[in-house]
């Protein structure tokens, strides 16, 4: 088959990347090869539009092992323990087929992560759908919801923590992003580095079918009103088969039989075997006519391209191919020897004895395209809102009317339908400020959450990548977990526009200053761009996984209020920002000016003292000031609990709305023991800390002195009822 | 007390009961659903899980099994057996325990936290419990909608072979706290020797009070006793 432009095209190549392909190549490539670049190339497996400010990112420190590059990053936690995480989208395909989409979304992560020798413990997700009276978002969100259930239920890893928002903005494009977890011991890491000539190069998993091929490549287009059309792309999930290949995966792993381990995922045979050749400077020749295949006559291009889950590439050491088999064979799954590892520095493939590709491996990875996309700066909001010019409203009707809007609703109809206890080890389930998981056997616990600011982001790029890192960070310290390092998904509009290059890029230069100043570093992630639908790009939405470290699982804490007449205390400066607060969302449709500023010095002593009184036993509850402010904070404590509380009138700032609604940053609600007052204030002043004491639990009522009195049994209701009656 | 917990494909809530009968001093081995012999077991765990992916229907796979076989032959030599979640699923599909465990009434998965109360505390499993002591327990099925007919209905209630039933925190029991349309409530039954115990909630998850809570120890204690 000749290679006319049309071709080129169609695999998403631009013409000047085809001629660099004939110049690398010193010849035409043939379709096949022309599938195999295209494969490589494309932004999703090639980070071409992304990588040179992704280096930007921190990524080392003593707590880590594993920072990016490998199939997820990997942290120390003492004791030979090491954790293993990593986020990752699956935004297109869950928008053409939301059940199949986020499923393998979850399927692909959980690989990513048991790839390199850990059991998964947890799974997190964040998805973003469009508003809820679009036509679109009730069947989008049952069908996620479903799928991301479907398949952590049925391999039994528990699903535990999680965000859900809705915004117009996802309307033609929603975001489901999956984050796995797992535990490792520290010396039994499995990478993908190919070592040794003439190793056997193992298929194992399912078998490979039509589906999915070009995968990775949809994923670097924007959508269209065909966008349907693009259904075959989407990958279908077998959980079962997985649940089999993880537990064969482990068992393999209990000895040193494995040289090298990698996942098939985007761009399936093709990536993983030109990764592990790649970071092992080798060659690798396969025999297609060996590759397992569930459909009659398949290609080499389909068999190259297909994105068929559930399958690993494994590098075996000499003389154990035997036992490996054995423990495939237990597991009812396929264990071919499909090639080995050569001197070559070439991808060769055979089929029918005849050599229908050869490319030399740097060419499709470290040859790839790397490109310098323009980028401008964003052009920051000047105005500010004009509080005295709105219509006023009643404080308690602001408050039930956050409390009860959709993104602030109680998300147990989701999170129901997720298995959270499996495997025994979940200490702290969804809806906490951070879900906590058990080290199996021991008494430590690790603590994870996810969290994006989407309008934050958008308004102001740099800002909102600062804050972002700093409310993940604080949710974990809310529980009494010492932050150790994140995982970003970085969900972007089109990286050829140069305004939403620059959303990236200044997002990126906030993430980095406060990853530098927590020492909170990258050690994973994940770059979706071209998320969007007829060039209406989605706004920014970077996401942070975050993973923190509690010692002894008795120090555990949560954000209900504890016991009756307990002080509560204020930690950190309120100065009544509004702009870009849930308040002038819900109430008034406002999405003008900037969002709150941060100061990182401040973040860090806070947060640090926190852990301080955490330790010395201080604290009853804990929860962080973030969307909706102090008084949704204080609601939120109440609400589940026995508890309300009595609110002072604020002695400083007269303004009630700016008070109670502000979205001031690096603040923390404490609960703490009058016997203990003493003490915890101590512990504050000798550190800087600023603090107020603002009110007294007490029963049953939420009450603000002179303001409102509203029973806690309602609060829980109004909180309740969105989901169930969407 | 020898305990034996079978894992077919599929199964995920093997190692949870393993851990809970041994918290629980049980000589406990895990058999695998190929082998053709059963070590010799007091009691046998058929765990959670979504065995042969729960192709076909739940639990219709490992029904026919290699192992179940065995399973059989054991329970009719008056071996206890607890199937729990999917294990009660494959004990209905082996014809153990009558009846069928159709999909949730609201067509989704659940998992969360309810109340069940103990019906007849005078069997094996629930000895240590007290008659109509109320539970708080994890469920998280798909298809715990307990159905069986008017005679073996019958049957169930007049031969007190109702283990547990889906109840509010004071007891009551009524369709507001049936979590998945259950025909009246049930949420355990036995057979008619009492040797067989089939149940959708997870008394292995409540036995760890850093976890949860501990209502599901006395399930345990009891069969020591």
């Amino acid at each position: 088959m000749e290679i006319n432009n049309e071709i080129i095209e169609k695999h998403g190549l631009k013409k000047d990347e085809f001629s660099s392909i004939k110049k690398l190549l010193k010849r035409d490539p043939n379709l096949l090869e022309l599938g195999i670049f295209s494969a490589m190339w494309n932004e999703h497996c090639s980070y071409k539009s992304s990588r040179k400010h992704l280096k930007t990112l921190p990524t080392k420190g003593d707590q880590v092992i594993q920072g990016p590059g490998e199939n997820a990053g990997v942290i120390d936690i003492g004791d030979n323990d090491a954790i293993i995480f990593k986020i990752e989208s699956h935004n297109h395909p869950s928008f053409i087929e939301p059940y199949q989409g986020a499923a393998t979304g979850v399927g692909g992560i959980l690989r990513d992560v048991f790839t390199m020798g850990a059991r998964p413990i947890a799974l997190l997700n964040s998805i973003h759908f469009g508003s809820p009276e679009h036509y679109k978002t009730k069947s989008l969100l049952n069908g996620v919801v479903a799928g991301i259930g479907g398949y952590g239920n049925c391999i039994g890893i528990p699903t535990v923590a999680g965000e859900t928002k809705f915004n117009k903005t996802y309307n033609e494009n929603i975001l489901v992003n999956a984050m796995a977890v797992g535990h490792a011991q520290k010396d039994k890491i499995f990478y993908s580095k190919a070592k040794g000539l003439n190793k056997s190069v193992v298929y194992v998993g399912s078998k490979t079918g039509r589906d999915g091929i070009h995968g990775a490549s949809m994923a670097s287009a924007e959508f269209d009103e065909n966008s349907e059309e693009k259904k075959p792309t989407v990958q279908v999930g077998d959980p079962f088969t997985e649940k089999l290949l993880m537990e064969a995966c482990l068992e393999l792993m209990k000895d040193d039989s494995i040289i090298s381990i990698q996942d098939m995922g985007a761009a399936g045979l093709t990536s993983s075997s030109v990764e592990m050749a790649s970071k092992g400077e080798l060659g690798i020749e396969l025999d297609l006519d060996k590759v397992p295949c569930r459909e009659e006559n398949m290609t080499p291009y389909e068999m190259m391209l297909s994105e068929s889950q559930e399958r690993m590439l494994i590098i075996l050491e000499d003389g154990k191919e035997e036992r490996a088999k054995k423990i495939f064979d237990k597991w009812d799954l396929d264990f071919v020897i499909i090639g080995k590892t050569t001197s070559t520095k070439k991808l060769i493939l055979k089929y029918n004895n005849r050599i229908e590709c050869e490319i030399p491996i740097s060419a499709l990875s470290t040859k790839a395209p790397v490109y310098d996309r323009k980028w401008v700066k964003k052009k920051l909001p000047k105005n500010k809102v004009d509080f005295k010019s709105l219509t006023k409203v009643k404080i308690e009707d602001a408050l039930i009317k956050i409390l009860s809007s959709p993104n602030h609703s109680n998300k147990n109809w989701i999170t129901n339908q997720f298995d959270q206890m499996v495997m025994c080890d979940t200490a702290q389930k969804s809806g906490a400020d951070a879900a906590i998981i058990r080290i199996h056997g021991k008494n430590k616990a690790i603590a994870v959450s996810v969290d994006s600011s989407a309008n934050y982001c958008k308004s102001y790029p740099i800002r909102g990548g600062k804050q972002i890192v700093c409310e993940n960070w604080r949710n974990l310290i809310s529980v009494g977990a010492k932050p150790l390092a994140i995982t970003n998904c970085l969900n972007f509009g089109n990286p050829e526009n140069q305004e939403i290059m620059g959303e990236f890029a200044e997002c990126l230069i906030g993430i980095k200053e406060s990853c530098e100043f927590l020492n909170y570093p990258v050690v994973s992630g994940n770059v979706s761009f071209y998320n969007g639908t007829n060039n209406k790009n989605i706004f920014p939405t970077p996401v942070i996984g975050g993973v923190g470290l509690i010692l002894d699982l008795k120090n555990k804490l949560s954000h209900q209020f504890k016991k009756n007449n307990s002080t509560i205390i204020l930690i950190g400066k309120t100065f009544g920002h509004l702009e870009q607060s849930a308040f002038y969302e819900e109430i008034y449709s406002l999405t003008e000016g900037e969002p709150p500023e941060i100061n990182l010095n401040n973040e860090k002593n806070n947060g640090t003292c926190v852990l301080e009184l955490v330790k010395n036993k201080l604290v009853n509850s804990i929860h962080d000031v973030s969307s909706g402010g102090l008084i949704v904070a204080l609601a939120e404590m109440a609400i589940g609990s026995e508890y309300g509380i009595k609110i002072y009138k604020p002695k400083k700032l007269s303004n009630l709305y700016q008070y109670f609604f502000g979205e001031d940053q690096s603040r923390y609600i404490l609960e703490i023991d009058k016997k203990n007052l003493e003490k915890t204030e101590k512990i504050l002043k000798d550190n800087n800390v600023f603090y107020e004491i603002i009110g007294l639990t007490q029963k049953d009522f939420f009450e603000v002195d002179g303001e409102l009195k509203i029973d806690t049994k309602k609060l829980y209701n109004l909180n309740n009822k969105w989901y169930n009656n969407y | 007390m020898n305990s034996s917990v079978i894992i077919f494909p599929g199964s995920n809530c093997d190692r949870d009961i393993a851990v809970a009968l041994e918290k629980m001093q049980f000589k406990n081995q895990m058999v695998w659903h190929k082998d053709t012999k059963l070590p010799k077991s007091d009691l046998i765990v058929i765990p959670g899980g979504f065995s042969y992916g729960d192709y076909l229907r739940s639990g219709a796979i490992a029904g026919k099994s290699l192992i179940i076989n065995e399973v059989i032959k054991a329970a009719n030599d008056g071996c206890l057996i607890l199937g729990i979640c999917n294990g009660f699923q494959i004990l209905t599909e082996t014809g153990l325990l009558k009846g069928a465990l159709l999909r949730n009434k609201n067509l989704k998965f659940i998992n969360k936290n309810v109340n069940i109360k103990v019906i007849n505390n005078k069997s094996n499993f629930t000895n240590k419990y007290k008659a109509n002591q109320i539970l708080d327990i994890n469920i998280a099925h798909n298809e715990g909608n307990y159905f069986t007919n008017k005679d073996h209905l019958k049957k169930l209630i007049q031969e007190n072979l109702i283990a547990f039933k889906y109840c509010d925190k004071n007891g009551n029991i009524n369709d507001d706290n049936n979590p998945n349309g259950s025909i009246e409530n049930i949420a355990g039954i036995f057979n008619e020797k009492k040797n067989i115990l089939g149940m959708m909630p997870h008394p292995e998850r409540m036995v760890d009070n850093m976890i949860s809570n501990s209502d599901g120890i006395n399930l345990f204690s009891s069969l020591m006793n």
